[in-house]
């Protein structure tokens, strides 16, 4: 049994407990990067916005980061939040092969949320906006590339 | 208020039906259409914003079961290995498609002559010609004429879409194995058109144009057919055509924006609400007449439903291509369009190229197929494939299975307890093999662009946009839903012009064609007005 459930959790807001998992798993997936001086996902506004998007499902959530726990019992012997840096890897490994569509779930709230802050998007070379009412600049591109093409006699098939 | 009945009803606001209610619209007739979903605001979409990727996975989801939303309906897709997507709102699916437009081939309407499977049309290439063009001119699209994979075509409204960095790379792999491509012809603007702006390349498509420059029924034919007197009545939902003593059509039920219900007369009915949304309708339609369900007597009602079975291949390449930036398509293959006995297979597919992913998209791909990591490795293997990815989408011709098919879930409604779609679905032997084949071509394609790696999903769950077949068209009663020119043969004052009244699916999507089908009903219609019912 994992902590989530020895405290009688009722699946409604995030506990205690529970935003601690949540931040390790962040960490865990995306930490800082000092090549690129970026900050890890548990950072605080980027955690922030993990926590008020999280609402919007909340109910898978609970339910992966109770698994999540689960797993670090079953391999670790406590609870995943309680784990060091280096021993979250393989119990995280462990449950992405066994759980996969919880591991996405996580996964995919993290990254929603780290790859849409100022930081990280200027990093990657991206202007930190929306795409609207801007727009991008895509190149034409060498049109010559269809003369073969157009060289082709007609092949659709006739019909009776 | 009046009850003398309005001339024309047509129920929903998406494809078909505005492109019906514009052409009508000529006749001075009153025409009333009533759709389930609102009007939209692009400023709403998400482009407009930093959450733009996350929004599509909940408020703008293609799924009607993520989104949940007060304009949906519940689908009970559940048995089926194909996901249903669509969008309620008037627009309907045009709000969330990528604005792919191609038209289908002559050979397309002659499978059961050609390849002895399934049926041919009551109707033909040549019949709808002037109608796609009609279409293409009022929704606006981008192409270059010379296709040798297509009939030719005199002239295109608008230049093609750019190739970009992506489609440059793709084109490489066609050109290096010998096979077809050609710039997709696609309903987005890249100069501005009929009041629409030019594409700036925001790479939302399928999440909405804020820009307006994909051609989405709610601002191509509405504001045309508005004007000119179309009354559109939104959040309204249809719950049952009704019938009088002698078999006709009288009118419909619905529930209006408070919930409260409703009853409005017709002299005619049009449904234009997809291949699910219009069997759902006629099989809630029952009345001692039509026990089985309006427009029911052969029994077709909800079957040969069809969808078109996806794949999709990935390809990472060492240069930077256009990620994020562009719209979703752009150039697209028909060299394993038409049959070829020797693949093992009939009939075929198109190849679209899907052209890049944003930074998310990006990370929930590389980390679903273990390119990348957790913890310090992350970062580096996330620049591997952001802005490097690029893909090949092979849409599979479907063909029509009884066994395939709409039915009414004895249990799920919407939330205004009228019972909601269930679908039963399942994958044919040749749509397996063709899904296979188009796996294999499409790495090779990529490999000789220069992909350094691929990976392929096949096949795509969530893909069911293209809902087909479901109230098929016929000169036979016995076999068919419509005749030839859209309307029941059991209720002569009914007709549908959605997606359901397809015979088979082609291998394209459909959406042009849909829109020629209905232009062509309304044109038959006005060419009959004095003897619509006989």
């Amino acid at each position: 049994m994992n902590i989530l459930q020895k405290s009688g959790h009722q699946f409604q807001q995030l506990s205690r407990e529970e935003t601690a998992i949540l931040h390790a798993i962040a960490e865990t997936v995306i930490p800082a990067s000092h090549q690129y001086d970026l900050p890890s996902a548990g950072d605080a506004p980027i955690f922030s916005d993990i926590l008020a998007t999280s609402t919007k499902s909340r109910s898978e959530l609970h339910t992966a980061l109770s698994v999540l726990d689960d797993v670090a019992y079953q391999v670790a012997g406590t609870g995943f939040a309680a784990l060091t840096v280096t021993s979250r890897l393989p119990v995280g490994e462990t449950f992405r092969k066994n759980h996969p569509q919880q591991a996405m779930v996580l996964e995919t709230l993290i990254v929603q949320c780290y790859y849409r802050d100022d930081r990280v998007m200027r990093s990657l070379g991206m202007e930190a906006r929306a795409p609207f009412p801007k727009g991008f600049v895509v190149e034409q591109g060498d049109w010559s590339l269809l003369d073969p093409v157009r060289k082709r006699n007609a092949f659709y098939r006739p019909a009776p | 208020m009046t009850d003398e009945p309005i001339d024309v009803l047509i129920i929903g606001a998406g494809a078909s039906g505005a492109a019906i209610a514009w052409s009508l619209v000529e006749t001075r007739m009153r025409i009333v259409c009533l759709e389930q979903g609102g009007n939209m605001n692009p400023l709403d979409y998400p482009s407009a914003g930093r959450d733009w990727e996350a929004r599509t996975s909940s408020d703008f989801s293609i799924s009607p079961n993520a989104r949940n939303l007060p304009s949906d309906y519940p689908v009970n897709d559940n048995d089926s290995p194909i996901k249903v997507a669509n969008f309620n709102a008037v627009g309907g699916s045009t709000i969330l498609y990528a604005g792919q437009f191609p038209r289908f081939h002559p050979s397309d309407f002659r499978v059961r002559s050609l390849d002895d499977v399934a049926d041919d049309w009551p109707i033909d290439f040549a019949t709808l010609e002037p109608f796609y063009a009609q279409n293409d001119h009022m929704m606006g699209v981008a192409g270059l004429a010379g296709d040798p994979a297509n009939p030719p075509r005199p002239s295109i409204d608008m230049p093609p879409l750019p190739l970009g960095k992506a489609g440059q790379a793709v084109a490489k792999g066609f050109n290096s194995l010998g096979w077809h491509w050609w710039p997709s012809d696609c309903a987005i603007a890249t100069r501005p058109f009929d009041g629409r702006e030019r594409c700036v390349n925001l790479g939302t498509c399928v999440s909405g144009c804020a820009q307006g420059a994909k051609a989405s029924t709610d601002i191509t034919y509405w504001p045309h057919a508005r004007r000119r007197g179309v009354e559109l009545r939104t959040h309204c939902r249809v719950r049952e055509i009704t019938v009088d003593d002698q078999g006709m059509a009288s009118g419909v039920i619905y529930f209006d924006s408070n919930g409260r219900e409703q009853a409005l007369k017709a002299h005619v009915i049009v449904l234009a609400c997809n291949g699910i949304g219009t069997p759902r309708i006629l099989l809630n339609s029952k009345s001692t007449t039509f026990p089985d369900g309006l427009a029911n007597s052969s029994g077709l009602v909800g079957k040969n439903l069809m969808f078109h079975p996806y794949a999709a291949v990935q390809g990472v390449f060492d240069e930077e291509l256009d990620g994020y930036r562009g719209p979703h398509k752009g150039i697209q293959s028909q060299e394993f369009y038409e049959t070829d006995p020797s693949r093992g297979f009939v009939r075929g597919y198109t190849f679209e190229y899907s052209r890049g992913l944003g930074p998310v998209g990006t990370a929930v791909t590389g980390l679903s197929r273990n390119r990348i990591r957790w913890g310090e490795d992350h970062h580096d293997s996330y620049r591997k494939l952001f802005s490097r990815i690029t893909s090949l989408v092979a849409l599979c011709e479907d063909l029509p299975e009884e066994h395939n098919r709409v039915t009414l879930d004895p249990d799920l409604t919407d939330s205004n307890g009228i019972p909601a779609p269930k679908i039963s679905y399942t994958f044919s032997d040749n749509s397996l093999k063709m899904l296979e084949h188009a796996v294999a071509r499409g790495t090779e394609v990529l490999k000789a662009a220069g992909a350094t790696d691929t990976f392929s999903i096949s096949p795509i769950d969530f893909s069911g946009w293209h809902l087909m077949g479901t109230a098929r068209m016929g000169t036979d009663p016995a076999r068919s839903v419509v005749n030839e020119w859209g309307r029941s043969h059991d209720v002569k004052n009914l007709f549908i012009v959605d997606g359901s009244i397809f015979v088979t699916s082609a291998g394209v999507n459909p959406t042009s064609t849909i829109q020629a089908l209905s232009l062509y009903i309304a044109d038959q219609m006005k060419q009959r007005l004095a003897n619509l019912f006989d």
